[in-house]
């Protein structure tokens, strides 16, 4: 059973969607569990030929238990940059010495740590008391590209009640641990709203591109110019990530929200990353979120300009070190060369970790923002 | 032979002794109802010692009674109902229902408790004492315990030490020959209890418990001496419990004929003759002092009845004194 | 008039009790000394010397062998409004007194529903390494660090030795101050004018990255020798002194494992239901997720305190077991 984000402890496998003998591919969905957050897809990071499934659809197991064997697959050694994953230890009874799911001693606070990181520490060698995995084997073991997500909170057959205490659990951390500032500024759009306007009478409904869209490339290009709120704080350093994946914050039916990642969004033109958007609500609404979407999000955007909110200053999402949040796009009152004219505005909003930047560079951002948006055809 | 009191004086030795033996009575019956529970050691037979002997004593005098106390207590001042709520484990009890039956406790009448370790309170009587002395106060501590206490090590200790600095310590000692279950001549080599006193260098005198005039009378002389700083004073009373060491006990280690015997000379029906031949009593006044005593009793259960039980939020309080924030 | 020096003063611990001691007989009426030999003898341990002489009989009390009841009649003494010291030789003799402590010293205030304090001080001494063998070297400090209504303290440096027993004074419940007897010929310096001392709080005595070594009275200094020779081989080590026993101070005990993620608990008394035990089980209640070892401990060998040396040595905690404790939890940096 993958960890799929260290505020998960068990989850229950809904269904298989290879059997034994079918060959694999590395990234290829083979499962579907159900977790606290909702149905995730189980992706493999190993080619190879099922072996065995060992975990029944409908049973209910602790994060790292095997669910299938794999063979035929080179006797890799397990990726070190692989995220925990769907047990596949090496094949053949012996098992090995080193790999997933074996029995190893951990040290509570190592094993606390791997978590965060999204390291299997049973992939690792222990140097400590009793040959125990310690906290400076985990640091010292490659760090993931896939970011870890909040502390766990007990597992609970209320869904929306494990999602509360997940949400509470991380954004205490965040309140505790990172010393927040805000920044906020009003951007004219009235560039944007007519080339939208212009782009959208051209095609279908379904085509229609909505503001945030281009507000998000906005964001993402503009964290290029700023690297120092894009990427993660762990261990007491900063790790400035080169992509952009961009989490989104939506917000549940059922209550709760989640912030799956648009992947490298400063990359993606404008169509794409609509689609890409459009894709991802269905599918957070859907349940079929993939756990690489929610664990590696190297910053995050809150738009709730849909609900009429002005302005929202967003509480980080360790270890996240930023967060953009957007209002609705409003006529108001503007000063242009002296007069007062109604146009467009939208009030934008920056929280960022003070221990990695300071105002004047989250400052920038917000400028590189409203820059960016003035000429919209560009974006 | 003690000349007896004025008639008022006379008579509030019958009502403290007939308060003693209806307190007990009604305890007894308590507990075989279930309304009071842990340990409880009834002092019938031996009304006349805490009577006689608390008479003698001024309210600025200390005392330190044993498990064995509800008597001591009573005629000290605690009211019945504060007796018999703490029996009942209520919060209005005199200590709070922490204690119980065993450890009765009203510091502003300097009634230092019922210690239900044996021997456990003559060292602290000897500390009260010297507590007094240090600070030019010229009052007693009383210390009652009984036969069973003078084989504790700690007996000797207390009396030597407080004969050591002369501290004014009533040692008053109620023997009524048995410890628990142990007849006095079963445990002790040396059964006369005056002797082990004065062995320490405490002088001693014997009187008969179940006359509480000659308590009284007694006890008066040990205090003055202990009071004028001539420094402790050893009373040894003879006495006898009429009913079991507490209310599980079948009676094994005496006979039914030695209670009868005993009980033959019950303090109190001795003392209405006695106060009948003077013709200081009527049967109309012993018939007034029971039927007020019987509506003392039922005001003490009713209280102890209505009372709240303490909240159990309240657990840990007075572990430790509240310190000023 | 006398004119304090300026300057800080070298003095002994012994000599630090003592200065203690005759301040809160200067300072207060109702305080007075009582115990085996404070008076004439001026102390087993020498710590009373002097103030027989300087405040007579009736506040230097000879008692006779007969720890009970001086200790039940401090009790009493206590109820009635003075404020008692009691000086017990060793804590192997305080078992005589045992009684008092726990049923009546301890229980009082509760028993009575809160109408009386025992505003008592008990000093006495503790632990080994004098050959003094078994019957004058243990520490039961643990046992009595287990009843509620007392608190246990043990100085185990100089400005404690000369804080600690007016702190202890003004705590309104009776209070054990445990007198390491290896410490009393220690010298050190001290401010001129004492400072107060807190009975709340552990102190920090030695500031460290990877391990905590926890240790209280006699311990602490072999703590702290240990942390030395720790530094010379990489490893950094905190060193904590309990310093009060009873209540144990959760706050600091955690906060330095949470620091150092390590922990060493160090105590003369024997491992089996010992206050090392009590420590361990706290850290692991409270700090388990931040612990990357198990916490380890050095204790003193099960055997009733051997005379000769060699033997006394191997029972107790020594700096090189510490040093090879702490080794066993954390690699030396770099």
């Amino acid at each position: 059973m993958p960890s799929l984000g260290a505020d998960m402890v068990s989850g229950t496998l809904v269904e298989w969607r290879v059997k034994a003998g079918d060959a694999v591919k590395r990234g290829q969905i083979i499962a579907e569990v159900e977790t606290d957050k909702g149905a995730i897809e189980v992706e493999i990071f190993e080619d190879g030929v099922v072996d065995a499934l060992l975990v029944a659809p409908g049973t209910k197991v602790p994060v790292g238990t095997p669910l299938a064997t794999l063979r035929g697959a080179a006797a890799m050694p397990p990726s070190p940059a692989a995220p925990p994953t769907a047990a596949v230890p090496p094949s053949g009874p012996a098992g090995g010495e080193v790999g997933r799911g074996r029995q190893v001693r951990v040290s509570p606070l190592a094993r606390k740590r791997a978590a965060e990181l999204g390291i299997d520490p049973s992939t690792l060698r222990g140097t400590g008391a009793g040959g125990a995995v310690t906290m400076a084997d985990v640091e010292a073991a490659p760090v993931p590209a896939r970011a870890p997500a909040p502390p766990p909170p007990p597992v609970e057959a209320d869904r929306s009640a494990a999602m509360r205490r997940a949400i509470a659990a991380a954004m205490s951390r965040s309140k505790r641990e990172i010393p927040h500032y805000y920044l906020a500024t009003d951007v004219d759009v009235s560039r944007l709203v007519a080339w939208l306007e212009r782009r959208n009478a051209a095609v279908p409904v379904a085509q229609r591109m909505l503001p945030a869209a281009p507000l998000f490339k906005a964001v993402a290009l503009g964290l290029k110019e700023v690297p120092e709120l894009n990427g993660t704080f762990l261990d007491g350093a900063f790790h400035p990530s080169a992509a952009v994946h961009l989490g989104v914050a939506i917000s549940l039916r059922q209550g709760g929200l989640v912030a799956p990642a648009i992947h490298d969004a400063d990359k993606l033109g404008l169509d794409e990353l609509m689609n890409a958007l459009r894709d991802l609500i269905g599918r957070v609404r859907g349940g079929s979120i993939r756990s690489s979407e929610l664990a590696d999000p190297t910053v995050t955007v809150t738009n709730l300009g849909d609900q009429g909110v002005r302005e929202v200053f967003g509480v980080i999402f360790p270890p996240q070190v930023a967060i953009v949040g957007l209002g609705r796009i409003t006529q108001r009152p503007w000063v242009a060369e002296g007069r007062i004219e109604a146009r467009p505005v939208v009030s934008a909003t920056l929280s960022a970790d003070h221990r990695v930047s300071d105002g004047h560079r989250g400052g920038r951002f917000l400028s590189a923002f409203e820059r960016l948006l003035q000429e919209p055809e560009k974006l | 032979m003690t000349p007896t009191p004025p008639r008022d004086e006379a008579i509030g030795l019958l009502r403290d002794m007939l308060r003693i033996r209806r307190l007990e009575e009604k305890s007894a019956e308590l507990y075989s109802a279930g309304k009071i529970r842990g340990f409880l050691h009834l002092y019938i037979g031996q009304e006349a010692v805490a009577t006689g002997a608390m008479r003698a004593l001024t309210a600025d005098d200390a005392i330190v009674a044993t498990y064995r106390e509800h008597g001591h207590a009573l005629v000290r001042g605690i009211t019945a109902g504060a007796i018999m709520a703490e029996m009942y484990g209520k919060a209005s009890g005199c200590s709070r229902g922490r204690g119980g039956s065993m450890h009765l406790f009203d510091v502003s009448r300097r009634f230092y408790g019922g210690n239900a370790i044996v021997g456990g309170g003559l060292p602290l009587a000897v500390g009260l004492a010297l507590a007094d002395r240090m600070q030019g106060k010229a009052r007693a501590t009383a210390c009652f315990f009984g036969d069973g206490a003078t084989a504790e090590g700690v007996f000797q200790e207390s009396l030597n030490l407080a004969a050591l600095w002369r501290l004014p310590v009533l040692f008053a000692c109620e023997n009524n020959r048995y410890a628990m279950g142990t007849a006095l001549d079963r445990a002790q080599a040396q059964t006369d209890l005056c002797l082990k006193a004065t062995a320490q260098g405490v002088p001693a005198g014997r009187v008969d418990g179940m006359d509480v005039l000659a308590v009284l009378g007694a006890t008066q002389d040990a205090v003055r001496a202990v009071r004028g700083g001539e420094g402790p004073r050893f009373l040894e009373y003879q006495t006898y419990r009429f009913r079991a060491h507490s209310m599980f006990d079948p009676e094994l280690y005496r006979s039914k004929a030695e209670v009868e015997e005993w009980k033959k000379r019950d303090p109190i029906p001795a003392y209405v003759r006695c106060l009948e031949s003077e013709g200081l009593l009527a049967a109309a006044d012993l018939e007034r002092l029971e039927r007020e005593i019987a509506a003392e009793l039922s005001e003490a259960v009713r209280f102890a009845e209505e009372s709240p039980l303490e909240p159990v939020a309240n657990l840990l309080v007075d572990v430790c004194t509240p310190r000023p924030a | 008039m006398t004119v304090a020096p300026a300057g800080p003063i070298r003095m002994t611990y012994r000599e630090a009790v003592r200065a203690a001691l005759r301040e809160a007989l200067a300072a207060d009426p109702r305080v007075f000394l009582m115990g085996e030999d404070v008076g004439r003898y001026g102390g087993t341990y020498a710590a009373t010397k002097g103030l027989l002489e300087e405040f007579g009989p009736e506040r230097v009390r000879d008692t006779p062998l007969s720890e009970l009841t001086f200790t039940g009649a401090g009790i009493g003494a206590a109820l009635g409004g003075m404020r008692p010291i009691l000086e017990i030789m060793t804590v192997n003799f305080s078992l005589l007194a045992l009684d008092q402590i726990v049923n009546n010293a301890a229980t009082l205030r509760h028993m009575s529903g809160g109408q009386v304090s025992v505003p008592l001080v008990i000093r006495m001494a503790t632990g080994a390494g004098r050959q003094v063998a078994a019957q004058h070297s243990h520490s039961l400090e643990a046992w009595y660090a287990h009843i509620p209504g007392i608190r246990v303290v043990a100085p185990a440096v100089l400005e404690d030795a000369r804080g600690m027993l007016a702190a202890a004074l003004r705590d309104p419940d009776p209070v054990l101050i445990f007198e390491h007897a290896a410490l009393y010929g220690v010298e050190g310096e001290l401010p001129a004018v004492p400072r107060q001392v807190d009975l709340d709080r552990a102190a920090v005595r030695r500031s460290g990255d990877d391990v905590s070594l926890i240790a209280y009275g006699g311990t602490v200094g072999k703590a702290l020798a240990a942390a030395e020779q720790l530094a010379a081989g990489g490893i950094s080590a905190e060193v904590v002194d309990l310093r009060t026993l009873r209540p144990l101070d959760d706050a600091t005990i955690v906060g330095s494992v949470r620091k150092t993620h390590r922990a060493v608990v160090v105590d003369e008394g024997w491992r089996s239901g010992s206050l090392a035990a009590e420590v361990m089980a706290r850290i692991m209640e409270q700090a388990f997720y931040e612990l990357d070892a198990p916490v380890a401990r050095v204790c003193t060998a099960e055997v009733p305190i051997p005379y000769p040396k060699h033997l006394e040595d191997a029972a107790l905690p020594q700096p090189e077991t510490i040093v090879a404790a702490a080794r066993s939890l954390v690699k030396p940096r770099g």
